[in-house]
């Protein structure tokens, strides 16, 4: 009976007990993308990649701009993949070791797509919030000038912009983010304007929050599923238009290189018997975008509001 | 801030919103009149009803006493005080005095905020003087108060029933201590058996806290259930107005009968005994409404004049206020 009592009381005040864990929807959202079979494949294979792109250099013999002066003007007999040799990819067409710029290609790859698509995020979600926050005349004029980008041949857009501020890798990047930012914010202006007429941001605005508290508190973190998605799905994007303008050689330039540069070269080398010119930078490539792709897909299901 | 007696909490005078509706690109945007000259006084401690179809206006009439929505005409005196010509920081003072219970209790939860930080979050906003630990208790406390355990803290809105969610609603209106709270269809989206809940909880906590409640619904037994006095809206005008037991043993108006008539009767032998007349037809658009007296073109009562002259709110002895050219022919 004392003992009944005790616990009776203990349980008025409340506090008494640890209060128990809820689940938020972020963590909803985990378990549904661990869930999800395909995704946590492309998670593991990116890191596989990063793996080996972190650690494949201390294996390494070469650097990726010695030239191999016994491989060179007979990389077709000599060049090959080989344990013997150290070049475990082969060498290019001028007998530069392909395993060090294999892993080179991976990390600007890959930091391509993430600065490009960090820039675009930025901009994007910057641009559309305030788009849709403020609305009337200043979202009309906002949304005009994306329109007017939007018909702007973008490619040509880079190729200017490279020409003139100089074609540095940082150019690149930023430049790739900065064509590429109209999409996202577009549609955050859309969440952002469904959001302020949600009734949980008139009950804030009823509860004396702030206009600040607003955006900070209630709009941000329900754009923020929306933005990650978004975000995953142009990380490979970007990538592939890096790839294309390396291929078209207006991207990285030597000795620094790219997967796409790399694809570039072995592409024109192919009919030379030198094919895993073109198949490791390809193979990697490939990769790369997939896991990338299944990622996003994966998030893409585990945040869909939809699902709520 | 004290309240004299006899003084009303709120006076409502001459309220008129409209909203700008866009008929496409090469249109001309046009008015869309939600609420048109709306005039009425809210006693300290009573609960209004308010009444209506859907689209007469009355979440628009809730939200602009809140200033959610900013009317263009017309006074919202709080105690003295014209909200309508308040703005930024001293309006958002008084609002620790009036709050606001939404219909979808779920849409009304942040989905990415624990219930403690919801119900918390206008303390946060009015009363920052409180520190963590006050600010906890008090969310314990008022959790309590509407029959919530002060366990539950950490969970997230989808965790939750409508019911309990409602209740999380009321929990956040409450925390500031108001003394006027509109409800806005508190229970239209809810099961019957949680309605009558959320509804003996309204009236507990208004018994124990002193609360004045506008109770906004389209649901005449719903509203009858709690409601002192009852104000019916068509189309954005006031139609009625009179005390509960009186509108509805004595409609005057022939939409507030109309809608009586419209409330099913569980007893058939009882239901088959009733003379009144249903409604037929559609409401009218907001938009283009009918010339004179709005409700014409479904009433059953109507004739030439009341096209052409709009009934004045008349004081009716005994009753109310009744907007009707012929409230005296028509008779109880």
């Amino acid at each position: 009976m004392l003992v009944k009592s005790r616990t009776a009381t203990l349980a008025e005040d409340g506090f008494a007990r640890l209060p128990e864990k809820g689940r938020s929807l972020w963590a909803d959202a985990l378990s549904r993308f661990a869930r999800n079979r395909a995704a946590m494949m492309g998670v593991i294979i990116l890191a596989l990649v990063i793996l080996f792109m972190a650690l494949g250099p201390l294996l390494g013999r070469w650097t990726i701009e010695k030239i191999d002066w016994d491989v060179m003007g007979m990389v077709a007999e000599k060049g090959m993949p080989s344990l013997e040799t150290g070049h475990y990819f082969g060498t290019d067409d001028v007998g530069r070791d392909l395993y060090s710029r294999v892993i080179q290609g991976i990390g600007m790859s890959l930091m391509a797509g993430l600065v490009s698509a960090g820039v675009a995020v930025a901009i994007g979600t910057f641009y559309g919030a305030v788009s849709g926050y403020f609305g009337g005349r200043i979202d009309s004029a906002m949304m005009r000038f994306v329109d007017i980008l939007y018909a702007v041949p973008t490619m040509f857009l880079v190729i200017v912009i490279l020409m003139m501020f100089g074609r540095t890798v940082e150019v690149l990047f930023v430049s790739l983010g900065a064509i590429s930012w109209m999409g996202l914010a577009r549609v955050v202006r859309g969440q952002t304007i469904a959001l302020r007429h949600r009734e949980f941001v008139e009950a804030a605005v009823a509860g004396g929050a702030r206009p600040l508290a607003i955006v900070y508190r209630h709009v941000l973190p329900n754009l923020l599923g929306l933005v990650a998605v978004y975000a995953s799905l142009l990380i490979p994007d970007m990538i592939m238009v890096e790839s294309f303008l390396s291929f078209l050689g207006l991207g990285i330039q030597d000795p620094n290189t790219s997967l796409g540069m790399l694809i570039s070269e072995g592409s024109a080398t192919m009919m030379y018997g030198t094919l895993w010119q073109l198949a490791f930078p390809l193979f990697f490539f490939v990769l790369i975008l997939f896991s990338l792709y299944f990622v996003g897909d994966g998030l893409r299901d585990a945040l869909d509001p939809k699902d709520r | 801030m004290t309240i004299r007696e006899g003084e009303p909490l709120l006076r409502v005078e001459g309220l008129s919103k409209s909203f700008m509706v866009s008929g496409g690109m090469f249109r001309a945007p046009r008015e869309l009149k939600a609420l048109q000259d709306i005039s009425f006084t809210v006693r300290p401690n009573e609960t209004l009803g308010i009444v209506g179809e859907s689209g007469c206006g009355k979440s628009t009439l809730g939200r602009s006493i809140l200033q959610l929505l900013r009317p263009e005409l017309g006074r919202v005196v709080w105690l003295g005080q014209d909200l309508v010509a308040t703005r930024g920081e001293v309006l958002r003072k008084k609002r620790k005095d009036v709050q606001i219970i939404f219909q979808d209790p779920l849409a009304s939860l942040n989905p990415r905020m624990t219930v403690g930080e919801i119900i918390a979050e206008p303390l946060r906003s009015l009363m920052p003087e409180l520190n963590g630990a006050e600010r906890r208790a008090k969310v314990a406390e008022t959790m309590k108060a509407v029959h919530l355990s002060p366990d539950m803290v950490n969970r997230y809105p989808h965790e939750f029933s409508g019911g309990q969610a409602q209740r999380i609603g009321i929990a956040r209106a409450l925390i500031t201590g108001p003394k006027l709270i509109v409800c806005d269809e508190p229970v239209s989206a809810l099961d019957v058996s949680i309605q009558a809940q959320i509804l003996n909880l309204l009236a507990e906590l208004k018994e124990r806290m002193g609360l004045t409640l506008i109770f906004i619904s389209h649901n005449l037994s719903v509203v009858r259930h709690v409601s002192d006095r009852i104000m019916v809206l068509y189309l954005g005008r006031v139609v009625e107005l009179a005390d509960g037991e009186q509108l509805y043993l004595h409609p005057r108006h022939p939409y507030t009968r109309a809608l009586l008539a419209s409330v099913p009767i569980p007893d058939p032998r009882r239901a088959r005994g009733r003379d009144l007349k249903g409604l037929s037809g559609e409401i009218p658009s907001p938009i283009d409404q009918p010339s004179g007296c709005a409700f014409r073109t479904r009433c059953p009562y109507a004739v030439a004049p009341c096209a052409e002259v709009r009934p004045p709110l008349e004081a009716v002895p005994n009753h109310g206020d009744v907007a009707c050219h012929r409230w005296r022919e028509i008779g109880e």
